[in-house]
Parts: structure tokens; sequence; C-alpha cells
């Protein structure tokens, strides 16, 4: 092979999403951080116009007839009702109309009503998202705080045979097909084993706690239902574990790259030379450097999280988006698709613009790019 | 021509990960031969445990599992190959002209690359799939829509990369067109690159594929897709070995499928790849 200088391209993860955007005409001013910041968000202000432009488009050229999805076979057979149920939803204007329609209402928050709950879609979104969101925010927690542990243990015992073990186990997580895992799971913990709660967010003996974050665990904290709050960790820890798995997988190889790549620069060499004890060459010189990379990885794999959300929430049943977003889907009901599209993406993108701040915050060369 | 394998590629991962792919492409291939039973024929005990003549159980329907398994190999693994080499032809193609060519081209390409990236992959598969109607092929077009741009952005870096290296240029000095630089000149140094995450992404677009399959996007009954398969064990709770077999099945050919790329990889990366030969010597 010819190409071996080249290879360190499909090597590393990548650049951010919106990396590739960063353009090298800004030249560092005097608040260098401020200008990225604001460049930042001009992008994801862009990209957040591109997400409405492409929900609206994919749900609207492509071959399939709303109408056949959500009416009856009696009433497809009368062209009058066809007709009228597709005014009643603005199907009958032309398409760029139809899109600014769309894109007006979304700037007053409204994403339209879901032809099949017959809600507003903004309702069914806020009852669905923050479930989604508990299950991934703790699924990326466990994730971040195994896959870097496993990661830096790996790269510190390399070629020994935890570094050995940990490589198969991480990739035996990325490869094990969620949606079989949860039932694996489920089968195993709560059918068999009756160690794990049953599917939902909490038992259904108890009465939900009122809703301020809708995060079940926090609501039920605020409100004092310790027993409540019991319940609602119980039922989470399986589909999060669940989850959390593949980017577990993910970030260990990652990091344990990073921070091999680190332990071999000059200045660890010379900290280790001076005598300073490991921790401190760890903590300070090594991870800080290798965490650029991880938190790169973190962000892709938060979006690979919301993806397994859909399938993992399917086996638990677990209130969230993931699940409206598959009923919406197969019923081709265009306003709650195109809801969840956007707010998916929107959460998509301001963790991708967390992650080019932290970029920017933890290192300054990327600033004066 | 004898050549001996490489260093990087005499390791038991890739050894096991080899031996695994290629016996499920045996599988693939011979199904008709090793399967015990006709994979749709509905004419056994309904839900009868592993054991005897039915090594895997068998479903709901009477079907034995271990025929549908091995059947299962003849739909998924030709259609992830052939979902992965088109991602490659497609995300390729347009990577390269993006490096290549620069500028507006490159701009709009990109952006489009970029926003397939705004949307977490199942998600999009998932509404393009319904969109389509559910179907196998229309699955692998849904999974093709949000697989390509990973293929064009790794291509345009390395067209880049060697776009103004003299060797390409010297060509175009000698009246190359553009095609023809493209392929004689670029082409093969960028192919090594992309063929790995090629390898390395076998495995997710089986994922991806199975995973719209579950949820009712992709092959329709009684086609014994493993991604199906599995969904039909959900009906079947307590019947664990419905859902048992063909879930291992996918993680077996995607595990090998990873085993193989990530050694692949190792060989590729000039830095491991000298840690390994210092380790050979």
């Amino acid at each position: 092979m010819t190409v071996s200088g080249d290879v360190s391209g499909a090597d590393t993860p990548g650049p951010p999403p919106a990396a590739a955007q960063r353009g090298g005409r800004a030249r560092v001013r005097r608040h260098p951080l401020a200008r990225f910041l604001l460049r930042r968000v001009l992008i994801a202000i862009l990209l957040a116009w591109g997400i409405t432009l492409v929900t609206f488009v994919l749900t609207n050229l492509v071959p399939g007839d709303p109408a056949a999805a959500n009416l009856g076979q009696r009433a497809l057979g009368d062209p009058a009702i066809v007709a009228q149920w597709r005014q009643e939803h603005g199907l009958d204007k032309p398409l760029p109309q139809q899109y600014l329609i769309h894109l007006g209402g979304l700037l007053h928050g409204d994403l339209g009503t879901s032809q099949q709950s017959h809600r507003p879609v903004s309702q069914d979104l806020a009852e669905t998202v923050p479930a989604t969101l508990e299950l991934a925010g703790a699924a990326i927690v466990v994730s971040l705080v195994l896959g870097v542990a496993f990661g830096v243990v790996a790269a510190l015992r390399r070629d020994r045979l935890t570094d050995h073990a940990l490589r198969v186990l991480s990739l035996i997580g990325i490869s094990v097909p969620t949606f079989w895992l949860a039932l694996v799971a489920f089968y195993v913990f709560f059918y068999r084993l009756q160690i794990t709660p049953g599917s939902g967010r909490i038992d259904p003996g108890l009465t939900a706690p009122p809703p301020v974050t809708g995060l079940a665990t926090v609501d039920s904290a605020l409100a004092g239902q310790w027993d409540v709050f019991a319940s609602a960790v119980g039922h989470l820890l399986t589909p999060a574990l669940v989850l959390a798995l593949y980017t577990i997988g993910l970030l260990t190889r990652f990091t344990r790259s990073a921070v091999l790549e680190v332990l071999g620069q000059d200045y660890v060499r010379a900290a280790r030379a001076k005598g300073l004890p490991g921790r401190v060459i760890l903590f300070r010189y090594v991870l800080r450097s290798a965490l650029v990379p991880i938190i790169t990885v973190a962000g892709l794999a938060f979006g690979s999280l919301l993806s397994g959300t859909v399938l993992v929430e399917a086996i638990f049943a677990w209130p969230g988006v993931g699940q409206y977003a598959y009923k919406s889907a197969t019923t081709l009901d265009l306003p709650a698709v195109m809801g969840v599209g956007l707010v998916v993406g929107g959460v998509y993108l301001v963790i991708n613009l967390i992650v080019d701040v932290l970029y920017g915050v933890i290192d300054p060369r990327v600033r004066l790019q | 021509m004898t050549r001996r394998l490489p260093e990087a590629w005499r390791q038991p991962l890739a050894i096991v990960g080899g031996v695994v792919a290629l016996a499920w492409l045996v599988i693939a291939l011979a199904a008709p031969w090793l399967a015990p039973h006709d994979p749709l024929a509905q004419d056994l005990p309904r839900l009868a445990a592993p054991g005897p003549g039915h090594w895997f159980g068998t479903d709901q329907l009477g079907r034995d599992i271990l025929s549908r398994v091995l059947y299962g190999a003849r739909v998924s693994i030709p259609l992830t190959l052939m979902l992965v080499a088109l991602s490659v032809l497609v995300g390729g193609l347009l990577g390269a002209c993006a490096g290549y060519f620069g500028r507006w081209v490159d701009e709009t390409i990109m952006r489009v690359a970029d926003l397939v990236f705004a949307f977490p992959t199942v998600i999009l598969a998932m509404v393009v799939a319904a969109a389509l109607g559910a179907s196998l092929t229309n699955a692998v077009l849904a999974v093709l829509v949000v697989a390509w741009p990973a293929y064009a952005r790794v291509t345009r870096g390395l067209v880049l990369g060697v776009r103004e290296r003299e060797f390409v240029l010297s060509g175009r000095l000698l009246g190359f067109s553009v095609w023809r630089s493209l392929r004689v000149d670029v082409l093969p140094n960028v192919t090594g690159p992309v063929l790995v995450l090629a390898t390395l992404d076998i495995g997710t677009a089986l994922l991806l594929l199975s995973g719209l399959s579950f949820l009712g996007l992709g092959a329709k009954p009684p086609s014994p897709e493993w991604g199906a398969m599995v969904a039909g064990g959900v009906e079947v709770f307590d019947s664990w070995w419905v859902a048992t077999f063909p879930g291992l099945a996918i993680l077996t050919v995607v595990l090998a499928f990873n085993f193989l790329g990530d050694t692949l990889r190792d060989a590729l990366d000039p830095r491991t790849a000298r840690a390994i030969k210092e380790r050979a010597l």
C-alpha cells in the first residue's frame, strides 16, 4: 500500500459536524473566544434552518401518502372526504407555501397538530422529550465515566492482558444490536431473576410527582417523594445501561488512542524525567490534552444514544420521543415527524455547539484557526 | 506471487474475525444444503424449545429457527455488503468531487453532508424508510441516505491532501483530463483509508438495517431477516429462543467485521504499524 502516510484521516474521529465549516478568515483580534463563540452560534442557526428544510422536504417529497396512512379504507374510497382531509391539514396548497406556513408557525412555537393524537405536536413533545433526555442523559454520564476510565486503564496497561481484554469487550460493546440486548436484559433481569422493575418510568402503583423538569428522578426528589425517586432510579437503570453499552465501547476505544498519543509526547516524558508523581502527570498533563478528541466523540456518541432510544424505548415501554417518533413515522403523521426531526436535530445541534465551545475552551489553538 | 501475511494480520482477533466472517459467507452461499428444514414451512410443533430435531427451537408458526437463521444470512449479508459498496461509491464520488473541484461544488456537497450529520442516524433513516414505504429495498435506501456523508468527508479530506502534490499537478500539466487525473493519480491514494472505513462500517450498516427491520420498516414477514425475527420474539416473550438466536447471528457477524476492521486500521495506521513491527522483531 502506498497510502500509509494518509491513513490517520480515517483513524481519528474526524472533525465535529460543523467543524468543516470553520473558515480560515477570522484573524485573532481582541476577543478570540467571543468571536469564536459567535461564529459557532451563527453556524448553528444556519444548520437549524437547514434542519427545518430537510425535515420538510423529506416528509413531503417522498412517495408516501399521509391520507392513505391516516384515513380508513372506506374514507379513502370517497374523494370528497380525502379532499376535505387534505384541506384541513393544509396539504392542498403548493409546497413552498406549505413550507412558509410551517416556518411561520415554528417561529411562534407552533409545530402543528398531530394527525394521530389530535393534539398540538409541541404538547406531545413536551411530554415525551424529557423522558428521553432523562434516559439518554443517564446513559451518557455512565458512558463517560466508564468509557474514559476503561480507556485510560487500557492505555496505561498497553499490550498487557487488561488492554487486550478491554479491547475485546469494547468491540463487543459496539457490535451488540441494542434492540436485542434490551430484550435479553429485560428477559433475564426482570422476567427470570426478578431483580429489576418492569417497563415504564415508575412502578404502576405510585403516583407521579408534580411535573417541574419532566425528569421523574429530579421531580420526585424535589417533591420529597423518596419512594417514587427510588422507583424512578430503578426503572432508569437497566435501559440506561443497555443504551450505554455501545457508547462505552466507543469511548473506551477513542480514549485509549487519545491517551496513547499524548503519552508519547516529549512534554510527558519531560514531566516524567522531572520526577512528577504518576497521578499528576496523568490528570494534569495527559488527560487534559486527551480530552479534546474524547469530547468530540462524546458529542457524536450522544447522537447515537438518541438513535438508540428509538430501539430501547420500544422494549422498555419508555414513554419517550423514540416511541413517539416511531409511531408518527409509521403512520406518516407529517407534523409529528417534522416536530420530532426538529427537536431531535435541535438537541443534537445544541450538544454539538457545546462540544465546539468546550473544544475552544480546552484547546486555545482551536480558537486561532 | 507469494506474499506473507502482514504482521498486523497475524493476530488472534483478526484471525477470529476472518474465520467467523468467512463462515457466515459460506453459510449464506450454502444455506439450502445446510438448513435441516424449509425456513418458511410451518410444519413443526409450535414454540418447541431447542432440542434434537430442531436445535434452535421453533417459532410461534412452527418454523425451524436454525433454518431461518441460516437462510437469514442470505438476506442480511449480501444486502449489507451492497449497501456499504453503494455508500462508498456515492460518498466517495461526491467527496472526491468536493475535494478536487473545491469552491461551490465543495460547499454544496459538504453542507448537505453536514445536514445529514445534524440528525441522529436511526431517526433520519426511520423517517426515510417510513416515507418510502416498508420494504427491504427502501430500508437499504434509507440507510444509504445516512451512510454516504461519512465517506464523502473522509474522501474529501484525503483528496485535499493529494490534490496539490507534484505528481497530480504534473499529470494535469501533461494534459490529463480531470477524470483521468482523478482516476490515475488521486484515486489510488485514497482507496486504502476508505476501505478501512468501509470494513468498519459493515457492522454498523448491518446493525442499522436489522434495527429498521426490527421496527417493522424493513423486511416483511415471512422473510427470515434477523432483525424481523427478533421482533417476532418480542411477541412470545417467554420462549427465549425465538429472539435469542437471530440476535446472536447479528452479533457474531458485526463482531467479526469489527475485529477485522479494527486490525486493518491498526495495520494501516503508520504509528501503530510501527509499534507492531517493533514488537515483532
